[in-house]
């Protein structure tokens, strides 16, 4: 009776014999000390502890990206929803005026100063999207086709040049492209297309269309490398020209991953922040002409949260663009991140 | 019909070697342009010297030192959150459930707009966690404002999926049968992992952390409200307590490369007067961020090859 209870005694006295000795009898081979014993079981005791708590940090902090990911969603929408409880919400959408006939008018203004502020997105949403827009056309001609080039009839040694090229364009800091936009570009494009505005929406889009061509490159790269070989060997031994084979198979074949290049694109020009608050000239108008100056939701944000009062109307307005603009570009990224996914999964069969 | 069938192909080639030419072409006036501008005012002084008269004057070295210093810090933050959270989804987590979520996550977080982060930067790390830190020492406004600490904290999670994306990579490129070759020899997981998977590793974590500091000291918008300062008369440095070394006061705001190119084009009195020094911040800017990439394309370029012939 006291061999079971004690464990002293259940491995001192007939340590080979025991049946209910705890220690499996593959990893403690016979000795004749129980002391010795017993450190061996200390020592993995240790062991397994090492390996429960290296298992549990990389758990803990691979879940942190999660967390992250809904601590941004939690805090900008916390300090966003407050404005809903201080204003109506058609207060976003925009405000009756008198015109000087006496009629009344609807006004998308974005005037966040003042006794009255008027806090319309409308001008913030049309003024992303005409320099986001823009700009995924221009980065999507550049980018596909040289993703193409890149992925199907560069030679291997001119591959092995250029790819860095697009991975240098992607690393220029977007201050930086921007301040050539406010320097150099607008003045350029002023000339070419006689704009009114010198800072407008197209300066805009031609440099954030910069920061977008590697994203679409080295996506439209990878989806027609992608393209099993098999494909490729039988479109050319039914004697297609290299163009055929392009044409008719590889980009019916990529177009899932090429599509998901540009919803990935476009969510990046969205996102731009520096450059169109440098180059796309802030002015809050509702307009759809690419020469007009424009005031995107980024650069919103970017220009006036420094000046907002902790805790004010225009303050938790701003954090609500912030919001807006991170659901916008969170379903834009779900989406590209599904079909690259699928496309990925496809690729490995 | 094999004329038409060629010249299709010829001009759809030529358009797409011209694309890939313009992209080309465009780096080149990009770094041209910065380089011809910039080169003259980068001397030894503008280094090495604080901002005079109103900024319109003397150089830019505390704005480099506070881009060392914040990218210095973020690095410190997310290099072992990073490679943990790599490590977790190669070697534990598989292709299973909570990878792919995870994975899904780190994309996700990669695309958030960068004024995104500078928003959450404000929201969470000044005013949640600061104002609370503050509230519990009851020592008055230490860490609610903004300060390098918070910036590089921001930056640490806008960096986040760059380092988890390498490290994945590199932990990927080591061999099955080496990790096998441990087990069978009766190391435990963790034994694996410390022996085996992360010394082979080295040079692709090395890799992303090279590529997560060039991407953090190019960022502006995730530190515009967060700790960067316009001009500063004193470097961010304090002693430590006691001990009189100097040492980066995390508490402390700071001038940065990126912040200052933005402010001198858009905020000063007279950019046009300051366009000499604009350039010459943006050359040291480029030139960092070039530099840093070249090492890790270099880095990764080798670590691959060395991975393919394993």
């Amino acid at each position: 009776m006291e061999s079971i209870t004690s464990p002293k005694n259940q491995i001192s006295p007939a340590p080979e014999t025991s049946p209910q000795t705890s220690i499996p009898a593959m990893v403690s081979p016979p000795g004749p000390l129980g002391e010795r014993r017993t450190g061996k079981l200390r020592r993995r005791r240790r062991r397994t502890l090492t390996e429960t708590l290296a298992e549990l940090f990389f758990k803990v902090n691979g879940y942190i990206a999660i967390a992250l990911l809904g601590l941004i969603f939690i805090f900008l929408f916390k300090e966003g929803v407050k404005s809903l409880m201080e204003i109506s919400p058609g207060e976003f959408l925009g405000h009756w005026a008198l015109d000087f006939d006496d009629n009344r008018i609807f006004k998308y203004l974005w005037q966040p100063v003042g006794d009255e502020p008027r806090l319309s997105f409308v001008p913030l949403l049309t003024g992303s999207f005409i320099v986001a827009l823009p700009a995924t056309l221009i980065a999507s001609v550049v980018g596909i086709f040289s993703g193409i080039y890149l992925a199907e009839l560069a030679a291997p040694r001119v591959r092995e040049v250029l790819k860095p090229v697009v991975e240098f364009l992607a690393g220029i800091p977007s201050v930086v492209i921007g301040f050539l936009c406010l320097t150099t570009v607008a003045t350029l494009l002023q000339t070419v297309t006689g704009s009114h505005f010198r800072l407008n929406a197209l300066v805009a889009a031609v440099g954030v269309s910069i920061v977008v061509v590697p994203i679409i490159t080295s996506l439209t790269e990878e989806a027609i490398r992608a393209v099993p070989d098999d494909l490729r060997e039988a479109a050319y031994g039914l004697g297609a020209t290299r163009w055929e084979v392009i044409y008719k198979v590889l980009l019916p074949a990529g177009v899932s991953g090429i599509s998901a290049s540009i919803i990935l694109g476009m969510g990046r020009a969205l996102g731009e922040t520096m450059i169109v608050l440098m180059a796309a000239g802030n002015a809050g108008l509702v307009t759809l002409n690419p020469l007009s100056s424009v005031r995107t939701m980024t650069a919103t944000i970017a220009g006036e949260l420094g000046a907002a009062a902790e805790g004010s109307l225009e303050y938790h307005v701003l954090f609500l663009v912030g919001a807006a603009l991170f659901t916008i570009t969170f379903f834009l990224n779900l989406t590209a991140e599904t079909v690259i996914g699928r496309m990925r999964k496809k690729l490995r069969q | 019909m094999s004329i038409s069938r060629n010249s299709y192909g010829i001009l759809f080639e030529s358009l797409c070697r011209g694309m890939t030419m313009l992209a080309f072409f465009v780096l080149v006036l990009i770094l041209g342009k910065i380089f011809l501008n910039g080169y003259q005012i980068v001397t030894w002084e503008f280094l090495s010297m604080a901002p005079r008269e109103g900024m319109t004057e003397g150089g830019i070295f505390p704005a480099i030192f506070g881009t060392i210093a914040v990218t210095f810090l973020m690095l410190i933050m997310v290099l072992p959150l990073g490679v943990g959270a790599a490590i977790y989804l190669v070697e534990y987590a598989g292709d299973g459930r909570a990878a792919r979520i995870i994975r899904a996550a780190v994309n996700n977080l990669a695309g958030v707009p960068s004024i995104v982060f500078g928003l959450f930067g404000v929201g969470f790390f000044v005013l949640f966690l600061g104002r609370n830190i503050d509230a519990a020492l009851g020592q008055g406004l230490i860490f609610g404002q903004p300060a390098m600490l918070w910036a590089s904290a921001t930056l640490a999670v806008l960096t986040l999926p760059v380092i988890i994306v390498t490290t994945e990579e590199a932990l990927r490129a080591v061999p099955l049968s080496h990790r096998e070759a441990a087990y069978a020899l009766g190391a435990t997981r963790w034994q694996v992992i410390q022996g085996v998977v992360l010394p082979q590793a080295r040079a692709g974590i090395l890799t992303g952390a090279i590529l997560s500091v060039s991407r953090g000291a190019g960022e502006t918008a995730p530190i515009l409200f967060t700790g960067a300062a316009y001009f500063l008369p004193r470097l961010p440095v304090a002693e430590i307590p006691w001990l009189g070394i100097p040492m980066i006061n995390p508490l402390d705001q700071f001038m940065e490369l990126a912040y200052h190119i933005f402010i001198m084009a858009t905020q000063s009195t007279n950019p046009t007067e300051t366009l000499p020094i604009q350039y010459g911040t943006t050359l040291v800017l480029v030139a960092l961020t070039f530099l840093l990439n070249l090492t890790a394309i270099t880095l990764r370029f080798f670590f691959r090859r060395e991975a393919a012939g394993r």
